[in-house]
């Protein structure tokens, strides 16, 4: 099918020539920079090839929008803990050997502690600027975490995981997984009394594991808790194995993006074959690295202004001391709630032991969660049938399921979360402790039921008003009179470029089954259990989508809009039999007199 | 009277007379309002007989005529006026309304009449009394109580490291004992059934000292036989310091990682999505 | 259809993908600093501001990080922090987040704002392309030889992932291995077990019961109804550094001291208590976290960690939350000065469950 090429002729005020694509070749004389580079530039060329380099990508395009800006937060928040990190390695000790201290911070002097506290405590007092590197480090990993859940969610919700994405979407959510793991080895280095008892949290989660448990403790740990090594282990894999693997991981993901391109919104101009936005340099890369030197510069102000972990006044850890308001850092606070709500599920078979009230919560949900979002893609996939490349975002009203699937789950973690802080909120609110724990054993699985449905409605209507949008028009605030002593407000069609956009959708019918012959020329039900199974998803899937209109309806729509109002009521009564295949757009707007009573009147035009 | 009139319907009026109309009832009132002090008798003088007069007057319908208790309130025979000073001077007594836990609130009474309280119940059974100052309070030594010279500069460094020494270990038996309850900074933290441990911050050392030895309500005894006075001296030294050091900034509600958590997405993430949103933005245009 | 389908027709999408003509890219319209020259010299004024404070501020940076003392605080409302932390972090934060501030606006207010649009081409390789690289991987095979010797091929992959065993195996050191004899002397025991007459079953020494930091002997008579002590054995202090903290995450205890009216005291450890002083492990049975909110009134134990709660009125039970064992109980007894001491180790192993726990020996509630 022939695409409509429309290209759009340029402004005439317009002073500087804008064709759509550019031409290869310079057509200007070279300037001073460029000829005092062009030397260097030359020697370059002659060894690795510059120049061929830089004619495909000096001009790569990229598409404009803010929430394609969420996943270079999560890249420039993790450069900004490489680059702290580094200065954080060379104060640190990562020892846990007993020494008694006398530092400079007296509230603790005299007393026993681990060379990883003490170190912490020298960089925190002794060191300049090492307290200010170390917040930074601290706040960067928490955006990091955040900003890729963030993204994850951008991409979810605009379907930008599809073919040929998936990849992608796969790398981005190991990429998650080890963040988490990152974050939470970081936390634990400086043994303190709040990581400590997450240490030994993590230890009682590994013990409960059935069968092997206290082996892999025992590996773990090296012998029995607390043991002696294991911050060394966590040092090594939080300082080389992780970050050598996160840089593998994101490059990768940024290398992909370079080549299948990035996504962009439906808009005029922008097809499945085609990228629209600024060229990488000079805009692009302006506004990249700004936004770089933007987000660390917010970074250090927040290390800067904002306390964050002050192990200081944590003190070293002891196996026989506790805070009251024990949390891990925010992205391990699901696990802490699934544990905390989770009722007192243990088997005792014979001289054994199974722990489900950890193993379940503190293991398993980990892997489902983690398991589900990788695989849905793919499941999507699935149940769509639609084995095409998607370049072009989806609006999350457009798909009302996957939407509800992705706030369902939103809220889902979202329970947890509280949970998490179930303390914290008893004494906030001056609420029974108890009453909050037992409500979310409930909440987790009611909640998320609402929003899944609500949230699917909500899209819905918000599919209705599109829909509404394109066959009435937008207001004008001007109302007329009709001889008949009726008001109406004057419409006007919403703008090519709109009506575009609102249209550019892709429409999704639930599947059939097909009836037909199998191979031996049997009549009858052909289908396979997955296909049956298939159509019943496709079917949950995309029922009670709105229909999408046609060119006919929208160009009569419009029509109506500059013209229509002389007419009356009786066209809207024809527009609405004649409107989509479930007649179900509330088309409810001027309602004088039956429509039966005015077709026996009318003369149509 | 005619320059009111005239200016009745004027725009401030209906202020004024607002203003007047309040003012008016704060007067009534006054006048009208019992006092809070109570009319204690004049011709008793000793404190007992002060305490006694006060006791029955605000404390004996819950806790009994001679303080035996009630259904509504437990007996008072031994508890002692230290007791009797942590409840009333931080205003949890008397209690005005039931509820999980009784809160602190603005204390009514003067020192003294809390004092005269505490000796009847004193007289009542032996309790925990009252401490003097030096029993909670230590504080950091000073230059200028040691001689001049070099040998008052080692004396005076020597106290000092001895202080620093012993008020870390006070904060080791802070973590130990108390920041279960109460938090690793002392801001308080949950119990169950709506009940809290409260915050530390602000609460001076003798109230700590005396919920201590007492065990208000839920909280636990801590004897002076386990911990000493040394050790309550140095667990409050320990309080008074960190809370007047300086922090990695602003605190956050001193929480830990839960509000640590919340500013991250709300200031962090929600600073970048604002910077994002400038960033992309098409930004105004000639026409 | 658009070329980049694939053979398989999409089944259930229906591809009503254009009602409205696609207008094509708008045309540029241009910004105030497009036009106006005054406004573009005014972007261009402020672009070189928000640089030109850059070095103003490291400047500042770098005499403060020389010049002001580490004591200096600064209190200023809700902020009480070290001044030299905070000038430092304010002036690099700033410098830093100026560039970024001054290299945006040059972008939105004077850099060419036209938007270009890219071809994109199909992730899937051209048929001509797929073809070669087909035709390469058969001449690939066929002149590697295993077309005809497969045996080659299996015996590779065989031999490369045994070879994978000897790497799993050079891990096996990583920790002690946990064997029942290595757990009877670690995790399921704890330095509360009388010290015996070596040889014999006798013993020659208990253990007291210390209070935990200051390690001072506690008597029966230091306590009073309602109180709480955190405590340790008395022979925590032979040990140091990691031995020290592995013991301690054992032994630590609670003592309280209830009214014995008030509680219930079974028939089994009738001589585990003495006049209503009773002593219980300060290791939640959850995940490990000490327990030592208690509420004198109520008799429950808090654990602040996931809100296991056991009432130390009933031997330990647990009455809310996600512990499934009661809390072990010590047995204790006084000596003839009046001391506190145990009578013998745990009679379970204490802490976190592990599978190899033996867990038909701890208090139920309403066993006697």
């Amino acid at each position: 099918m022939a695409r409509p090429a429309t290209i759009s002729t340029p402004d005439a005020t317009d002073t500087a020539a804008a064709p759509e694509t550019e031409p290869n070749r310079p057509t200007k004389p070279l300037g001073p920079v460029l000829k005092a580079a062009s030397g260097p530039a030359a020697w370059a060329d002659e060894r690795i090839g510059i120049a061929a380099l830089g004619r495909a990508s000096l001009r790569k395009v990229f598409p404009d929008h803010w929430s394609f800006l969420l996943g270079e937060v999560a890249l420039y928040s993790f450069i900004i803990c490489l680059l702290s990190g580094i200065f954080l390695t060379l104060w640190f000790k990562p020892s846990m050997a007993e020494i008694e201290y006398e530092g400079s911070y007296q509230l603790l002097r005299g007393l026993p502690m681990s060379e990883a506290f003490a170190s912490t405590l020298t960089l925190s007092f002794d060191i300049r600027g090492g307290l200010l590197m170390r917040q930074m480090h601290h706040w960067a990993a928490m955006l990091f975490v955040a900003a890729m859940f963030a993204h994850m969610l951008r991409v979810f919700f605009t379907g930008a995981f599809r073919k040929p994405r998936e990849i992608n979407w796969l790398l981005g959510v190991g990429l998650i997984a080890i963040g988490m793991v990152e974050g939470f080895a970081g936390y634990s280095l400086p043994d303190d009394l709040l990581s400590g008892t997450g240490l030994r949290f993590v230890d009682g989660l590994i013990r409960s594991i059935p069968l092997v448990g206290t082996w892999l403790e025992f590996f773990v740990f090296g012998q029995e808790f607390p043991g002696d090594i294991i911050i060394p282990r966590l040092y090594i894999a939080h300082v080389l194995l992780i970050p050598g693997i996160i840089l593998g991981l994101v490059s990768a993901h940024l290398a992909l993006v370079v080549f299948h391109k990035h996504t962009q919104f439906p808009g005029p101009g922008r097809t499945e074959k085609n990228v629209v936005g600024y060229p990488l340099f000079p805009v692009y890369a302006a506004k990249a690295g700004g936004f770089f030197f933007i987000i660390f510069g917010m970074i250090t102000l927040m290390g800067a202004l904002m306390q964050i972990n002050p192990v200081w006044k944590y003190g070293p850890y002891n196996p026989s001391q506790v805070t009251a308001g024990s949390q891990p850092d925010w992205y391990m606070g699901w696990v802490e709630g699934a544990v905390r709500i989770m009722p007192d599920w243990e088997w005792h078979i014979g001289s054994t032991t199974w722990s489900w009230n950890i193993f379940l919560p503190g293991v398993m949900l980990m892997g489902l969660l983690f398991t589900v979002m990788g695989l849905y893609p793919f499941i999507e996939q699935w149940v769509t049938g639609n084995k095409s490349e998607h370049h072009l975002l989806e609006r999350p009203r457009n798909n009302p399921t996957r939407t509800a699937f992705g706030m369902a789950a939103i809220s889902c973690y979202g329970m947890f979360w509280l949970a998490g802080g179930n303390d914290i909120i008893a004494t906030q609110f001056h609420v029974s402790l108890n009453a909050v724990t037992v409500v979310l054993r409930v909440a987790v699985f009611l909640v998320p039921f609402l929003v899944w449905h609500i949230t699917k409605r909500i899209c819905i209507s918000l599919q209705r008003s599109d829909i509404e949008k394109l066959l009435h028009g937008a207001e004008t605030g001007v109302i007329d009179r009709s001889p008949q002593g009726g008001y109406a407000e004057r419409h006007v069609p919403v703008s090519d470029a709109e009506a575009f956009t609102l249209t550019e959708h892709l429409k999704y019918e639930p599947a059939q089954l097909e009836a037909g012959e199998d191979e031996n020329g049997v009549e009858g039900d052909a289908a396979t259990t997955k296909e049956k199974l298939r159509v019943k998803a496709s079917a949950f899937y995309f029922r009670d989508q709105p229909a999408k209109l046609t060119s006919e309806e929208i160009a009569e729509a419009k029509e109506h809009i500059l013209h229509g109002h002389d007419h009356g009521d009786e066209d809207h009564a024809e527009l609405d039999g004649a409107n989509g295949s479930n007649g179900t757009n509330g088309h409810r707007e001027i309602t004088a007199g039956e429509p039966e009573d005015e077709k026996a009147t009318a003369s149509s035009h | 009277m005619r320059l009111l009139s005239t200016r009745r319907r004027h725009p401030l009026m209906r202020a004024l007379f607002l203003a007047l109309a309040l003012f008016a009832m704060g007067a009534l009132y006054t006048a009208v309002a019992p006092s809070s002090s109570s009319n204690a008798d004049g011709g008793q003088s000793t404190q007992v007989e002060e305490g006694k007069a006060l006791y029955q007057v605000g404390c004996s319908s819950c806790h009994g005529l001679q303080g035996e208790g009630t259904s509504q309130g437990p007996t008072l025979i031994g508890v002692g006026s230290a007791a009797v000073d942590f409840q009333m001077a931080t205003g949890r007594m008397p209690a005005t309304a039931p509820g999980a836990q009784i809160p602190t609130k603005p204390n009514r009474y003067t020192e003294a009449e809390i004092a005269a309280i505490g000796a009847y119940i004193d007289s009542l059974g032996t309790g925990i009394t009252i401490p003097e100052q030096g029993q909670y309070s230590m504080s950091r030594p000073q230059r200028n109580a040691f001689p001049e010279g070099t040998a008052g500069d080692a004396e005076y460094n020597a106290a000092v490291e001895e202080y620093e020494r012993v008020v870390a270990r006070g904060g080791e038996l802070f973590r130990t004992n108390c920041s279960a309850c109460h938090n690793f900074e002392g801001k308080g933290g949950a119990l169950p059934e709506g009940k809290y441990a409260p915050s530390l911050v602000g609460v001076s050392g003798k109230h700590i000292w005396e919920a201590m030895r007492t065990g208000p309500q839920q909280m636990p005894v801590f004897s002076q036989e386990v911990i000493t006075d040394d050790d309550a001296r140095a667990i409050i030294a320990y309080l008074n310091e960190l809370h007047s050091r300086p922090n990695g900034g602003l605190d956050l509600g001193g929480l830990g990682p839960v509000s640590e958590g919340f500013w991250a997405w709300v200031l962090g993430i929600g600073g970048a999505v604002a910077f994002a949103v400038w960033i992309t933005a098409k930004g105004v245009r000639a026409k | 259809m658009s070329e980049h389908d694939t053979h398989e027709k999409s089944r259930n999408v229906i591809d009503d993908r254009h009602p409205v003509a696609d207008p094509g890219l708008e045309p540029h319209q241009p910004r105030l600093t497009d036009i106006d020259e005054h406004a573009a010299n005014r972007a261009e004024r402020q672009v070189v501001l928000a640089f030109a404070l850059v070095p103003v501020l490291a400047i500042i940076f770098v005499v403060c990080y020389f010049a002001v003392p580490k004591t200096w605080e600064v209190n200023f409302g809700p902020l009480h922090a070290n001044a030299l932390h905070v000038i430092l972090g304010t002036t690099l934060g700033g410098a830093i987040l100026l560039i970024g501030i001054g290299a945006i606006h040059w972008a939105r207010t004077l850099m060419g704002d036209h938007e270009i649009s890219e071809e994109r081409h199909p992730a899937q390789s051209s048929d001509e392309a797929r073809a070669e690289a087909l035709e390469i991987v058969e001449k690939v095979i066929d002149e590697s030889a295993v077309s005809r010797r497969k045996l080659i091929i299996r015996s590779l992959l065989g031999g490369v992932g045994i070879v994978a065993v000897p790497a799993v195996v050079l891990l096996a050191d990583l920790g002690e291995w946990p064997t029942a004899a290595r757990r009877a002397e670690t995790i399921e025991r704890t330095i509360w077990a009388p010290e015996l007459k070596p040889g014999t079953n006798e013993v020659a020494k208990y253990r007291y019961i210390v209070n935990d930091i200051t390690f001072k002997r506690i008597k029966a008579s230091d306590l009073r109804i309602g109180q709480l002590v955190n405590a340790e054995p008395e022979n925590l202090q032979e040990l140091h550094g990691t031995e020290f903290n592995q013991e301690k995450a054992k032994a630590a205890l609670v003592v309280v001291r209830m009214d014995p009216n008030s509680i219930r005291v079974p028939d089994s450890r009738k001589d585990w208590q003495v006049g209503g002083i009773l002593a219980y492990s300060k290791i939640c049975t959850h995940v490990g976290c000490p327990i030592s909110l208690w509420e004198q009134q109520t008799h429950h134990l808090l654990c602040p960690c996931h809100q296991s709660t056991f009432d130390l009125g009933d031997s330990g039970v647990v009455v809310f939350g996600p512990a499934a064992r009661s809390l072990p109980q010590l047995p204790i007894a006084v000596d003839d000065e009046g001391y506190l001491y145990a009578t013998s180790d745990f009679t379970v192993p204490v802490g976190p469950s592990f599978f190899e726990r033996d867990s038909t020996k701890d208090f139920r509630k309403g066993d006697n």
